[in-house]
Formats: C-alpha cells, sequence, structure tokens
C-alpha cells in the first residue's frame, strides 16, 4: 500500500512553531514539507500594494528551519501565497530570503519560482472569447476593471506545481496557489488516493486548526494512503479528535463538504472520522471528482483612494443624543469651507469622509440588531478617502479641526467635541484597495496561466 | 432563559474569500446539538430577520461528525469595501450568542 508523509509546518510561513515538533516531523521521513504564506484573509492591500504580512525576519525564521529539515530528510518543500497576496514581487522577495539563508547555512538544491500574476492582454482575450466565467456572489467585469487592477493573480492549483516537481526542484516558491494544492500535490503524484490526498490536504493546510482547543500555531502530520489518510499533530499539548478533524473542513469555507480546485472537486459527505488514539485521527470514504472543465480563480486588487483616518471619542450627553445629526451637518458644512478654502480646486468629487460609531454598530453597520442603543461614550472612526495622497492628509488635517469645534444647539459657546488619542489626530493609512474580481478563467491548458523559472541553488 | 452561546463549544463568524461570509456553531456533544436542531433555533427564516438578508440567500448545513450548524451568506459588506468594518469577517456572530433557547 502507498503511504505519502506530509509535514505541515504551521498554518501560515511566519506565524511560527515549535522547532522540537518540526524535529519529530522531520524524523518521520515526511515526502513533502509544506506551508501556506498567504490568503485573501488579511484584504486585498497585500496584493495591491505589494506589503507582505509579516516581517522579513520571521519568514525567515520558519524558512531556515523548514530549508534545513528538507535538507536532512530529502524530501520536497513547498511554500504557496508568498507574502500574503502571492504576487510577482513576493515570489521574488520570498526567493530572495531563501537564497540568504542558503548562502548562510550552505545548503543547495534545485529551485522553482512559479509566478501568478497575469497579464491583463491574455485576460482580456479571454474575458472577450466568454471565458472569464463570474462565481457567485456576481460582480461586474470589463476591460476597463482589468485594466485599472493594481495586480490580479490567477489562484494555481496543482499541475503548475507538479510541473516545476518534475524537474527534480526540492524547493518551490509559489505565487498565489489554492491552500490544498501545496499539500495534495506529491501525495497525487507518489499514487496516493486523490478523495485522501485532497482532503488530507484540506485538514493540514491551517496546522494545528484542526486541533481541538487550539493553543498555538504549530505543526501537524498526515499519512496518506489508497483509501484513508492519519493525522496526528507532533507538540505535545495537540490532539485531534474526530470532530475536531470533521469541524475542521468547515473552516473559511462556504460549504462544508464540497470544496471546489481548479481541476475537481473535493467531496467529504460519505467521510467517516475515527479515532486512532487520544490524539490521532483515521479518515476514510473522501472523495474527489474530476471536473469536466478547468477553471482558475482571479484575484484582482483596486486602488479606491488614499486614506487618512481620525480616531476619536465623545462623551458628551447632548452631543451623543443627536450623533447621527451632528455628524451629518458637521460633514455638509465641512464641504462647504473646504469649497471656500480651496476656491473649487478641491471638492466632493475629490474625497468623502464616512464615519464608523464604535459602541453602537461600528462591527456590524446595517448588520447590527441592537444599533438603537448607545452607552454613555463612544469611539468615533473617520475615514478620508481621497484622490490623491496629498489631498487626503490635507482634507483629515482640517476636518479634525473643523469638527472639533463643531457646535450643537444646546451649548453656547466655542466647544470642543472630540477626544482626540493622538497628536497629529490624524493617521495617513496610504493607499487603500479593493478586491475588483470574482471569476474563474477557463484556461486551454493548467499551466498556460503560470511561469516557472528553475534555478541551481 | 439559557441561550445559544451557553450550550454552544464554538459560535464564530469568518469570511469564506472576499465576498462570503460564514457562520459555524459548534456543540461539544450529540444531546445539545440534536436539541438546538429539533427546537428549530436557528433557521433560515430566524437568521434572516436576525441578519436583514433575504431567505434564498442563506446556506444552511447541519455537519453530524462535525456536531456543527454551518451558515454562510454573500458578505453583506464586501471585504474592505468602504464601509466594511471587519476585514476578516471574525465578529459578525454576536446576535446569535444571544439567540434564546426554549426552556
Amino acid at each position: 500500500m502507498t503511504e505519502i508523509r506530509v509535514l505541515a509546518a504551521t498554518g501560515m510561513l511566519g506565524s511560527g512553531f515549535l522547532e522540537s515538533s518540526f524535529a519529530r516531523g522531520i524524523s518521520l521521513e515526511p515526502h513533502v514539507i509544506a506551508c501556506d504564506a498567504g490568503s485573501t484573509d488579511a484584504g486585498p492591500a497585500h496584493l495591491g500594494g505589494d506589503i507582505p504580512y509579516f516581517d522579513r525576519e520571521v519568514i525567515k525564521r520558519d524558512l531556515r528551519l523548514m530549508l534545513l529539515g528538507r535538507d536532512q530528510c530529502n524530501g520536497r518543500l513547498i511554500v504557496g501565497s508568498c507574502g500574503m497576496g502571492g504576487g510577482d514581487w513576493a515570489v521574488d522577495w520570498m526567493r530572495d530570503i531563501a537564497l540568504e539563508i542558503a548562502r548562510e547555512e550552505n545548503l543547495s538544491f534545485r529551485l522553482a519560482l512559479i509566478k501568478s500574476e497575469q497579464d491583463k492582454a491574455y485576460l482580456k482575450t479571454r474575458l472577450g472569447q466568454g471565458r472569464i466565467l463570474p462565481l457567485m456572489p456576481e460582480i461586474p467585469i470589463s476591460e476597463e476593471i482589468i485594466d485599472t487592477s493594481a495586480h490580479i493573480v490567477g489562484v494555481m492549483g496543482s499541475e503548475p506545481i507538479a510541473a516545476a516537481i518534475e524537474t527534480g526542484a526540492k524547493v518551490i516558491l509559489a505565487g498565489r496557489a489554492t491552500d490544498t494544492s501545496l499539500y495534495s500535490t506529491v501525495p497525487v503524484m507518489m499514487g496516493a488516493g486523490a478523495g485522501p490526498a485532497w482532503h488530507a490536504a484540506k485538514t493540514l493546510e491551517c496546522g494545528t486548526a484542526a486541533t481541538i482547543q487550539r493553543k498555538r500555531p504549530d505543526c501537524i502530520f498526515g499519512w496518506i494512503r489508497d483509501d484513508h489518510f492519519d493525522i496526528e499533530p507532533l507538540g505535545p499539548e495537540s490532539r485531534c479528535t474526530p470532530q475536531s478533524v470533521a469541524a475542521h473542513t468547515l473552516y473559511e469555507n462556504a460549504d462544508p463538504y464540497l470544496i471546489t480546485e481548479p481541476d475537481g472537486v473535493l467531496d467529504t459527505r460519505e467521510a467517516q472520522y475515527t479515532a486512532l488514539s487520544d490524539r490521532a485521527v483515521r479518515v476514510t470514504g473522501s472523495q474527489y471528482h474530476k471536473s469536466d472543465r478547468y477553471t482558475v480563480k482571479l484575484e484582482g486588487a483596486r486602488l479606491t483612494g488614499y486614506q487618512t483616518a481620525i480616531i476619536a471619542g465623545v462623551r458628551d450627553p447632548f452631543i451623543l443624543r443627536q450623533l447621527d445629526d451632528w455628524m451629518d451637518k458637521m460633514r455638509a458644512k465641512f464641504a462647504e469651507r473646504i469649497k471656500e478654502m480651496y476656491d473649487g480646486k478641491i471638492g466632493v468629487e475629490n474625497y468623502s469622509i464616512s464615519v464608523r460609531v464604535y459602541g453602537r454598530d461600528g462591527v456590524m453597520g446595517k448588520l447590527e440588531p441592537r444599533r438603537d442603543e448607545i452607552g454613555h461614550e463612544v469611539g468615533l472612526l473617520f475615514t478620508v478617502t481621497a484622490d490623491q495622497e496629498t489631498t487626503s492628509r490635507a482634507i483629515a488635517k482640517s476636518f479634525a479641526h473643523f469638527a472639533l469645534h463643531f457646535p450643537i444647539p444646546e451649548w453656547q459657546g466655542l466647544i470642543s467635541g472630540l477626544a482626540f488619542p493622538f497628536s497629529p489626530a490624524e493617521l495617513y493609512k496610504g493607499p487603500a484597495f479593493n478586491f475588483s474580481l470574482n471569476h474563474v478563467v477557463v484556461p486551454d491548458n493548467p499551466l498556460e496561466m503560470f511561469r516557472t523559472e528553475i534555478r541551481e541553488v | 432563559m439559557r441561550k445559544l452561546g451557553d450550550v454552544a463549544r464554538l459560535i464564530r463568524s469568518k469570511n469564506a474569500g472576499p465576498f462570503i461570509l460564514t457562520f459555524d456553531i459548534m456543540f461539544d456533544g450529540e444531546e445539545n446539538y440534536r436539541k438546538v436542531i429539533d427546537a428549530q433555533v436557528l433557521t433560515k427564516s430566524r437568521f434572516a430577520s436576525i441578519y436583514h438578508v433575504a431567505e434564498k440567500d442563506i446556506a444552511l448545513f447541519e455537519h453530524d461528525a462535525a456536531m456543527a450548524i454551518k451558515i454562510s451568506i454573500p458578505r453583506p459588506y464586501v471585504q474592505c469595501d468602504i464601509d466594511d468594518g471587519d476585514v476578516y469577517g471574525g465578529q459578525q456572530h454576536g446576535p446569535l450568542v444571544d439567540l434564546e433557547l426554549p426552556d
């Protein structure tokens, strides 16, 4: 019976793991060590603005241990979704960290870099051919949306990774990829059952998230065979139970039973979860159905403006009882003031000011069922979004001052109605992005959207 | 009056990608899981009225192996759009914690 062993270092590169757990994992001779380094979860700014999520030093710490461990067991190391967004810049950033570690530790290996940013002309051609399809909920797509997106990545599945492995690459650094494909590719290539391989991949990809009462990010290990897989966390205090493993199919998925990949669908409806011990679980009955049509999901980040934030508290009972009215009037009057001050050169077409009321509905907005209730104080977050950085900063400075002294009818004389915790009151946030695409491409073949570079280290 | 939060092991909300919000309600044992399902504490129509979403947009799953109820809806604010205040979608489950259970 085939047995492919997979070591998940941690749920996300840079979030850390115990060296002792990892050493135990290496001693079990994994065929592959894998880890994702990103997702859309932290928002579009990482992809849009080429901003890595973690500091370089913590990435280097985790990657060093993984490269050394790989060298020891001679398996493959696969890291995907570099830098969080998975843009080309992030793959190069991760490559430089890996090369630096290789020099410091005197390591050599064949390295594959797989880039996933998309050529806009290619996407526009596919759009014209009707081969870019919306996912639900549907959002608009056009040539203009493609052109004005700062970066667009395709989310690779197994095939580009498998192609890199076939070149003999031992270390693979990939742009945006499905988390599961990082873990499933080697087991499927080596003959493990596709159902167990993809289900194990889904369970392993968040590290110890599939354990009961996750105490810290750490390593977890999978043994994938023809018709089942076994899973066990490597930290001494972590445990998997049938329920905790089953429950992990729920995490971050819209549907707990069916998980779509570029070439098929993982189906866990018939899966059975059995305890092997008080910390290890066996899963049988997982299925993987190949799709008729190969699809690659797109993720795009588009600049929405330059943001400056102002944080302020309000405690005055008279202001609190007319809060919305006060802030609406404040913003209307401020628009007039700006017109005067900038002589029409800057107007409401260049900026917007939104406000969030913490202590009332700051977290849930329109979903908040208790938004009529207000406490004895609230926190306000004003966000100025403008078409230029200079405008964003300028408007925020003027607005903080204007809002501070904006009157209410009950008080006669000058008031200071906002409690600012900082000086200066405004915090420049930088460029802001939104997610501009929720679509898939139907390519001619699974490799055409990705570019692979092989080098000897 | 006991509340859903008193009998659940975990109630959480989270992004399922930038455009979907998903809620997981997990139980420690079969007894509470069954009791909540049988008493129809959390149905599509109940959820629709709490969160002001259309019933047709709600997907509801009962997952016996996980002893969990799962609900997914289109994200009311797309992640990081200007009015979104919860990048990870992790704090949208509060009203479910306070759902009252029948005696």
